[in-house]
């Protein structure tokens, strides 16, 4: 079932065009990775989704709700979390309020919204943290932090811009298996950004390839590898099959 | 011990009058408060929301000429002020907002500098309605004597301090933060940043006119000069906050014990008394500097200093 | 006629102090655009200028427009001082408020002017130079004219001599190395970083220059105006209206705007009255805000990229 589509969409900027014509379907349940060299309108595609930017032409479908020109916190409320590129905790707050801020859009109390943050601190193995103030957390605390933020909205969908980026194997390791268990346990369909190819072929049920703006290639992680139009996208890097 | 100190400087506060203190120093303190819960009604906005204003001048000013017209236009006694300010300042709130808050951080503080200076315009200009430079003055004192009005700005003073902790203890605080520690983010989070930059942009309006609402009952006379000036209300207001620390439930307070002294000080000195603009100007980039975060914020860093000589 | 003569009176006059305005914004404009930074003491700086201006004319007999070449290079290098030693350390300094170097600005403000008050007393002071009350009359060229047009002398020279200077900085700006490297840090700090720009140099630079055009304006207003300590605050005004009706940051939009301001505050001086300029100044500022936030040179740039 299509959770969210993508439908014919173009963004430009002045004279740059960051989307053209682009056009994908988000199936409930599944991974799907967003892959494509720098400059390729990944995040652009993200903040269309999510409401930051209004597309030139084209729309967005929230199952079969046109949500193309809503504002990012009615999308949010709608069900669409987002993490950003460069992580932006609460800096001078504590690990546990930074989730308890965004863990209010759905409760009632704040008794509710904190047993919520103690729930999420756990799922994303920060609960020791969480007195600690974000501004000292290292940086993949500071990316699963990002993650538990977007989850204490309880999302349907959720868009991970490139929660990978920095991390070492081991928390790399750790990573993988809460972005897992997001879609295990909490049923949570997920959009990934990636730039790590290992952990987007790893995790992902199906990617789409974006080069200048334009889907070049969609298919499983295997088909991806082996096509020709991906690996010169990428100029010559070999992807194992 | 420490969670009870509010409550005991409270109750302390309570028996001031009983100390027979001279008319002269009641009225410091009297001016102490009234600066506390402007500097409080302007930390919402600026300290915890993260919208820096310049002209808070703008609601004191509306703030004290609601229960001046009152008086004026209507011959009924200038402390109906206090509860229709309310209303008055909501509406002035909503108006500022939907022009200013459009904009981000530097420019939304030039377009509320703006806007105070268009309230002090407006006072001097529409003579029909505000008595232009004339000013308004109330001719029959409710007492002579300064208690009662102590008392009834201690109570919001107190008020107001309660208010604050309550609404930063509750959802509406933490988004307040989340506002103003990365807008885009808390956006995506779900937070309507407009409605709530609104909500609080309305509370710090409505607290810093029932300040201004008071003072007309309390002085007995403004004109626009006095209720609407940029130095002396708004820049001062930014001052008082910054001194205490902004974003901290003491900061506002301390910050205006500080400044009303100094203020005070300065005044009765022969020479310097004329520089005290100077000498505040100098104040403010000293802070700037070196003490960013007032002095409830950068705490720690005032009182290093101190700590060495012990440690050596 | 009568109406008419009155209304192109009024253009002329407008537009004669829109050149002025324009300098004084100019400056603004670009402290604004390279260093981000809102200078709210940017009038004051002018009051400065001019009270150097007014003393080197009483006391040395100086012609306040030759005195341009003293006071600037005075506040050039003023500049350069607080750029260095106040501005750059209140963008290093850690607060929970971002706004520290507005705030600088505003205490320097609040220094300048007290100070001046200090020392040179509220009274106002003119510079009552010989031709300050000379224009050239349409009459005296166009014998049969049917309407009578003049130029004020000095307003005429100052306006020539905002003309000029805005041409040399252009030129500064577009042909010199320093210009450049201005422009480019304006644009793009990243950028200027990498390409090997000083870009501590440059600021300062840029500080220098801000102040030499508002002083050059300072002078050249002085045998049309008079003078008196609290005067900056109405020119920061106007600077930063200015900056909004043009775009943040924006030179070409400094340059325009300050026209449409000074033929804007003419119109509303003749025909409203003069008690409204200032609530006028601030109505277009709040216009320019609602209805076209991105100033004049959101204009232009939509338009280019359209081409």
């Amino acid at each position: 079932m299509s959770l969210i589509e993508v439908k014919n969409v173009t963004k430009k900027f002045g004279g740059l065009t960051a989307m053209k014509d682009l056009s994908f379907v988000l199936n409930k349940g599944e991974i799907l990775g967003l892959i494509g060299p720098n400059g390729s309108g990944k995040t652009t595609t993200f903040n269309v989704i999510n409401g930051f930017y209004s597309p030139t032409s084209g729309d967005v479908y929230l199952r079969t709700q046109k949500v193309t020109h809503l504002k990012p916190h009615v999308l949010c409320k709608l069900g669409v979390a987002r993490t950003f590129q460069v992580v932006r905790p609460l800096q001078r707050m504590t690990v546990f309020d930074n989730v308890l801020a965004s863990a209010f859009i759905r409760t009632k109390t704040k008794a509710e919204a904190e047993a919520l943050v103690i729930e999420v601190l756990n799922f994303t193995n920060l609960y020791e943290d969480r007195a600690i103030i974000s501004k000292g957390l290292p940086l993949g605390k500071r990316k699963r932090l990002e993650i538990a933020r977007a989850l204490a909205t309880q999302p349907e969908v959720i868009l991970l811009d490139e929660s990978f980026a920095g991390l070492n194997p081991t928390e790399i390791n750790e990573q993988i298996e809460i972005v897992n268990k997001i879609r295990t346990q909490r049923g949570i369909t997920i959009l990934i950004i990636e730039h790590h190819m290992k952990v987007i072929m790893s995790i992902s049920d199906r990617i789409v390839v974006l080069n200048y703006g334009q889907k070049i290639a969609e298919g499983t992680p295997g088909e991806i590898g082996r096509n020709p139009v991906v690996i010169e996208a990428y100029l010559g890097e070999e992807v194992c099959a | 011990m420490k969670k009870f100190l509010p409550l005991i400087i409270f109750v302390l506060l309570l028996g001031l009058p009983f100390l027979g203190l001279s008319t002269y120093l009641m009225h410091v303190v009297i001016l102490v408060l009234i600066w506390s819960v402007i500097g409080m009604g302007w930390n919402i906005l600026g300290g915890y929301t993260g919208q820096v204003s310049f002209g808070h001048a703008a609601f004191f000013g509306v703030g004290a000429y609601t229960s001046g017209i009152l008086y004026q236009s209507m011959g009924i006694s200038a402390w109906w002020g206090l509860p229709v300010c309310i209303v008055v300042l909501l509406a002035l709130s909503l108006v500022i907002g939907f022009i200013c808050l459009r904009l981000r951080g530097a420019y939304f503080a030039l377009s509320t500098l703006a806007l105070g200076e268009i309230c002090r315009v407006a006072a001097e200009n529409l003579v029909q309605f505000t008595q232009g430079n004339m000013g308004i003055m109330i001719r029959e004192r409710t007492w002579v004597d300064k208690t009662w009005f102590f008392y009834i700005i201690l109570f919001i003073t107190v008020g107001s301090y309660i208010l604050i902790k309550k609404v930063m203890e509750s959802k509406l605080g933490y988004y307040f933060v989340a506002i103003r520690e990365d807008q885009d983010a808390a956006e995506s989070l779900g937070i309507d940043t407009t409605f709530y930059k609104t909500i609080s942009l309305c509370l710090s309006g409505v607290m810093t006119g029932i300040a201004g609402a008071f003072y007309m009952n309390y002085m007995g006379y403004i004109d626009p000069s006095i209720a609407f000036p940029l130095y002396d209300i708004s820049i001062v207001t930014v001052m008082v906050v910054m001194v205490g620390g902004a974003a901290t439930y003491w900061g506002p307070i301390i910050g205006a014990v500080i400044m009303v002294f100094l203020a005070e000080e300065i005044r009765s000195l022969p020479y310097i008394g004329a520089a005290h603009q100077t000498i505040f100007g100098i104040i403010l980039i000293l802070i700037i500097l070196y003490l960013p975060n007032g002095i409830v914020g950068d705490f720690r860093k005032l009182m290093k200093p101190f700590m060495k000589k012990r440690g050596a | 006629m009568a109406q008419l003569e009155l209304f192109l009176q009024t253009i002329i006059s407008g537009f004669l102090l829109g050149g002025l305005y324009g300098l004084i914004a100019l400056g603004m404009a670009l402290i604004m655009g390279v260093m981000r930074v809102i200078n709210l003491a940017h009038g004051d700086f002018m009051m400065i200028a001019m009270y150097i201006s007014y003393w080197l004319f009483t006391i040395l007999g100086i012609d306040p427009y030759l005195s341009v070449f003293i006071a600037a290079p005075v506040l050039f290098l003023f500049g350069l001082v607080i750029q260095k030693y106040l501005m750059t350390p209140v963008m290093k300094v850690e607060s929970i408020l971002p706004h520290n170097q507005v705030i600088m600005t505003v205490g320097l403000a609040m220094v300048f002017s007290n100070l001046a008050t200090v020392f040179f007393t509220g009274n106002y002071r003119s510079t009552p130079v010989s031709y300050a009350s000379s224009a050239w009359y349409l009459t005296d060229y166009w014998k049969g004219a049917p309407i009578e047009l003049s130029l004020s002398m000095p307003w005429t020279l100052s306006f020539f001599m905002a003309v000029l200077i805005t041409i040399a900085l252009w030129i500064f700006l577009m042909k010199t190395d320093m210009g450049k490297s201005i422009r480019a840090t304006a644009q793009d700090l990243d950028a200027a970083l990498l390409m090997g720009v000083n870009v501590n140099w440059v600021r300062m630079v840029t500080f220098g220059i801000g102040l030499v055009l508002v002083a050059a304006a300072g002078c050249v207003f002085l045998p049309i105006y008079y003078l008196y300590p609290s005067l900056g605050k109405q020119f920061t005004n106007v600077g930063f209206v200015i900056t909004v009706i043009g775009g943040m940051g924006s030179t070409h939009g400094a340059v325009i705007g300050g026209l449409i301001l000074g033929l804007f505050e003419s119109m509303t001086a003749t025909y409203i009255g003069m008690g409204w300029a200032p609530a006028g100044r601030f109505g277009i500022f709040v216009a320019a805000l609602v209805f076209l936030p991105g100033g004049i040179a959101s204009l232009l740039r939509k338009r280019r990229l359209e081409e």
